[in-house]
């Protein structure tokens, strides 16, 4: 491999050329290799088979288990946390979801919590997103999930407020230190690419069943976007600002404090946001010990098969998550708007009509506090049972119309694509596919994503679920490859013409945000338990990050050249495939890197509809203390995946392009 | 500690914001009015325990099992008075909390040998309490309209014969055998192998996977045959037929690799942490004495599961209609 990578550096010009003719040998001697040795030293492993590491995480948990009450490290360290924290969620709980301090409704009632969501969005974004705070406030008590959707932001405004409470110091930390920066990386990329799963039941463990659990699980997740987000907010303050500052005399604390802290701050809103999605698409997976809120019903539902009542708690979770994420972009765009303009004669009249609104917002409160029809939500007009009813029969249609088409997709997709991927990658020694993946990794990143791939098979080796992790990479590669496809086709689309974007925006939020519990049961209806249905699965959550960055990357093609181009007499096709989609070739990588993610973060849901593999192991070990050890393996595993295949893609980015193309922070 | 500085704070802070509150509001306030909260009988406050105090119940994630607790919680909140907390969780995460006092009782428990030797004899935080009465069978099922259609399915001998029957794209040249969630007691896998059966084992992940793929079977007459179990709900919408492996006698499945027979029926019980057991709780006889038929838990399941009734009024129908049997659970023994 340090031959291959030897033989791609030198000469620039044909650079590329060489570097795509060495992919191609290796492949073919990978075949070549394949076709001899088939079948021997693939190290597979039988569902219940353990290895000894599996063991040993297993009387690593049971010595926990039984230690708990005595050893000192839980009763000063993490009871300590679990109180304070307990308490936080309790509190905010009785404010605005639970019965609490001796009443039998809430603190603050629906009328006062929507007035105050819709004071709060006006405050800080504008009248529009205020106006939409209220209607998707009203929409979740009229689709009968008013205490769920408040147990479900009480648990969400926790999380958040944690995750920033440590997430904004470290992330100062490690903007203004290269070495913290450096540090803290690996353990982010830890948190977000371990399955949840993985840690629930050990979490339960450390900190008892309940909200502090469900909490901390739901923090782990969420704190490192606003850690990294920070962080590159001060990164990315003009060197400049800075030197003129220190020239004036200013000391570090206030270099951060006046220059720094106040340039970043629109960056830093946008962390926020980023933090609040990812903790509400924790949701329905903290409902599995006990959290409170809308993840309950839908999980609840889905032991009957319900698909309506699921996909109506799930609509829930996606108009809360709109909601938010339309206030935290605009309280960032105001940020920006404020710190461009400075005190504009706006100022004058924004005071008083913010006072105004407040004792507005805050008789509501009081009422909401004092009189039960605004203290509980009137009924639920039926509009729930409405939503419950149509996805029913939408559903019910879909699969008795669709039935035979998908599986006829699923088995050309199985046969063509998936099942000699799948061999090709389970029944090639172990040896010959680390070596592989190694070269591939060298040639196309560098020594150093080479050698990043060499750590990551070696530890893959070393967990005892390489078979499992092969047959999972097929999977993921397959879904990464109709990812990329769609992106593609529906980011190019969408990149040329505002209109289809405004159009399929809306649909993308939802494949976001809506947990993925609510399609399983229909998805296992149209493919039945196959790793296709995985496949979709995986696709649905990772498709609308992939061609948002893609139609991000086409629009950010200078207009100039396009109409350079079409002077010139090019046709359509010919713009996009020898302008817009290689100028924006950072943007494509970029998207490629971000649908991997996505697509492995899925694994685990795709373990639960018919994949097997690693997700099949981490929900295993999460049901069964035995396989307990085997599952935290297979979480490792798919954390070692996604590390690999970021490192080789971020690096094959940086050497493809001179050019750094827009950073997408947080994605 | 915290806790207090938090509780205590919180009634100061509050009366401020309302008396600041009330100033502002009064001229809107004075216009509209309506009951107030407290004010009258019709909010019933949960804090109305009489001596059996709190009774922190698991839920296990299946429909019977929440049959059986919504039975027993509505027995002990309405005739014992007890403040019911239930708490929905896996089975390991349930045993979990016997020890650290989260969780009082599991009122249907599969087997889980695993289990009980490690919270039982081990650590000592859990003990069992008597049968529920209801009886656990596991096994490998196909659709009705399969054993109809071609009955000797029905005995393992002749599944070698229809193994073509049912391939799919994830079981190769051999038959797919079904498999669902994870935390089932399976020995499906040794099986196959040791009945020399030419079918591969392919792990749906979940319940929802295996019940879809029967209600498709059924409705669409395709070939499928798989893991399931009974007492469950779903078996009252597609009666599943039950395939008869070799006999189960007792140390048949002793070694799991070995294991060539077919699963024993299961007593399921119930299992309660110590402290529980020792507390004296009114709501420990109950669910030491709670015992009723399939017949019973079926029917409450049907009606959370189908007549989309909840658990609290699927127990009130239930109970209101079994008088004696909930009488005999409240006597003490």
């Amino acid at each position: 491999m340090a031959v291959a990578a030897d033989a791609a550096a030198p000469v620039r010009a044909t650079r590329r050329v060489s570097r795509r003719v060495v992919v191609a040998a290796i492949v073919i001697a990978w075949l070549v290799l394949f076709a001899a040795l088939r079948g021997q030293q693939t190290l597979a492993l039988a569902a219940a088979d353990l290895t000894d590491l599996h063991r040993w995480f297993n009387s690593v948990n049971d010595s926990i288990g039984a230690s708990r009450n005595s050893n000192p490290l839980f009763l000063y360290f993490f009871n300590e946390i679990r109180l304070v924290i307990d308490n936080l969620v309790t509190f905010i709980q009785s404010l605005i979801s639970q019965p609490g301090a001796g009443r039998p409704v809430p603190v603050v009632g629906w009328l006062g919590v929507v007035a105050l969501a819709g004071y709060v969005s006006w405050a800080f974004g504008n009248i529009r997103v205020a106006a939409l705070a209220v209607a998707g406030f009203v929409f979740l008590g009229l689709q009968g999930l008013w205490q769920e959707s408040m147990d479900t932001l009480a648990l969400t405004l926790s999380a958040v407020f944690v995750s920033l409470l440590i997430g904004i110091p470290l992330g100062i930390w490690a903007g203004l230190s290269d070495r913290v920066n450096r540090a803290i990386t690996p353990f982010l990329d830890f948190m977000q690419t371990m399955p949840t799963f993985v840690y629930l039941a050990p979490l339960t463990l450390f900190f008892l069943i309940g909200p502090a659990s469900a909490t901390i699980a739901t923090l782990i997740y969420a704190a490192p976007p606003a850690i990294r987000i920070t962080a590159h907010a001060i990164r990315s303050v003009p060197a400049t600002t800075v030197e003129a500052a220190e020239s004036l005399g200013s000391t570090r604390r206030q270099t951060l404090t006046k220059v720094l802290l106040p340039m970043s701050k629109r960056t830093v809103v946008m962390g926020v946001n980023q933090t609040i999605m990812a903790a509400l698409s924790m949701v329905t997976i903290a409902a599995l010990i006990d959290a409170p809120g809308l993840g309950k019903t839908v999980v609840k539902a889905l032991q009957t098969l319900d698909v309506g009542v699921a996909f109506n708690a799930g609509l829930a979770i996606v108009v809360m998550a709109i909601v938010l994420d339309r206030v935290t972009t605009a309280a960032g765009d105001r940020v920006e708007a404020a710190r461009k303009r400075g005190a504009g004669r706006f100022t004058k009249w924004r005071r008083p009509l913010l006072m105004a609104g407040g004792a507005f917002a805050a008789v509501c409160v009081w009422m909401s506090h004092t009189y039960v029809w605004a203290a509980r939500f009137p009924g639920d007009a039926g509009v729930g049972g409405a939503i419950a009813r149509t996805a029913d029969s939408v559903t019910l249609w879909t699969q008795d119309t669709f039935g035979g088409l998908t599986n006829g997709t699923r088995d050309l997709i199985t046969t063509a694509l998936l099942n000699p991927f799948e061999t090709l990658l389970t029944e090639s020694p172990w040896w010959l596919v680390g070596v592989v993946l190694v070269a591939v990794g060298a040639v196309l990143g560098g020594w150093r994503a080479g050698a990043t791939a060499a750590v990551c098979v070696a530890l893959l080796v070393a967990t005892g679920v390489w078979s499992d992790s092969m047959t999972t990479l097929a999977s993921t590669a397959v879904a990464t490859l109709i990812v990329m496809l769609l992106g593609v086709v529906a980011g190019v689309w969408m990149g040329r013409s505002p209109l289809v974007d405004r159009l399929i925006r809306p649909s993308l939020d939802a494949g976001q945000t809506m947990p993925s519990f609510v399609y399983l049961v229909p998805f296992l209806a149209l493919f039945g338990a196959t790793r296709f249905t995985a496949i979709i699965a995986a696709v649905v959550f990772a498709a609308p990050v992939t061609i948002k960055i893609i139609a991000d990357g086409v629009r950010a093609v200078p207009q100039v050249t396009v109409e350079a181009a079409t002077a010139a007499g090019s046709s359509t096709w010919q713009i996009i495939t020898k302008v817009q989609l290689p100028m924006s070739r950072s943007a494509l990588t970029l998207a490629t890197n971000q649908g991997l993610i996505y697509v492995l973060s899925m694994v685990v849901v795709g373990g639960l509809v018919g994949a097997g593999a690693l997700g099949y192991d981490v929900v295993a070990g999460f049901s069964q203390g035995q396989l307990y050890g085997k599952g935290l393996a297979a979480g490792l595993a798919i954390v070692l995946l996604g590390v690999m295949f970021d490192r080789i893609t971020q690096a094959a980015a940086r050497r493809t392009t001179s050019a750094p193309g827009p950073r997408q922070a947080g994605h | 500690m915290i806790g207090n500085f938090i509780t205590q704070s919180r009634p100061a802070r509050r009366r401020a914001a309302v008396a600041g509150l009330a100033v502002l509001g009064l001229a809107a306030v004075t216009a509209c009015g309506g009951a107030k909260v407290g004010e009258s009988g019709s909010d019933k406050a949960g804090g109305a325990s009489g001596k059996c105090g709190t009774f922190n119940l698991a839920i296990n994630p299946w429909v019977g099992y929440e049959a059986n607790a919504a039975v027993i919680a509505y027995v002990a909140e309405n005739d014992l008075k007890c403040q019911v907390t239930k708490k929905d969780l896996k089975e390991e995460v349930a045993w979990q909390g016997f020890g650290t006092g989260e969780v009082d009782a599991v009122v249907e428990n599969w087997g889980h040998d695993d289990l009980k030797k490690k919270y039982i004899t081990d650590q000592k935080t859990a003990v069992a309490a008597g049968a529920t009465g209801n009886k656990g069978v596991i096994g490998w099922f196909v659709p009705p309209w399969l054993a109809k259609e071609h009955p000797d399915i029905t005995d393992w001998k002749n599944l070698n014969k229809y193994a073509a029957n049912f391939k799919t794209s994830e079981s190769g040249d051999k038959g797919q055998f079904l498999d669902g969630d994870p935390s089932f007691v399976t020995n499906d896998a040794a099986l196959v192998k040791n009945l020399k059966l030419n079918y591969k084992v392919v792990y749906g992940g979940s319940e929802a996977a295996l019940i879809q793929a029967f209600r498709q079977a059924e409705a669409k007459k395709s070939w499928v045959i798989g893991y399931f179990y009974a007492p469950q709900w779903f078996l009252s919408e597609v009666d599943l037929v039950k395939v008869n492996l070799p006999a189960y006698k007792a140390g048949c499945d002793a070694d799991a690799e070995k294991v060539a027979c077919d699963y024993p029926e299961y007593e399921l019980d119930k299992i309660v942490s110590k402290k529980f057991a020792d507390s004296g709780s009114p709501a420990y006889d109950l669910v030491k004495n709670f015992t009723w038929t399939n017949e019973d838990q079926n029917l409450v399941a049907k009606y959370i599961a189908e007549d989309k009734m909840t658990p609290e009024a699927a127990a009130k129908k239930w109970v209101d209609a079994n008088r004696a049997k909930v009488d005999a659970w409240l006597k003490k023994s």
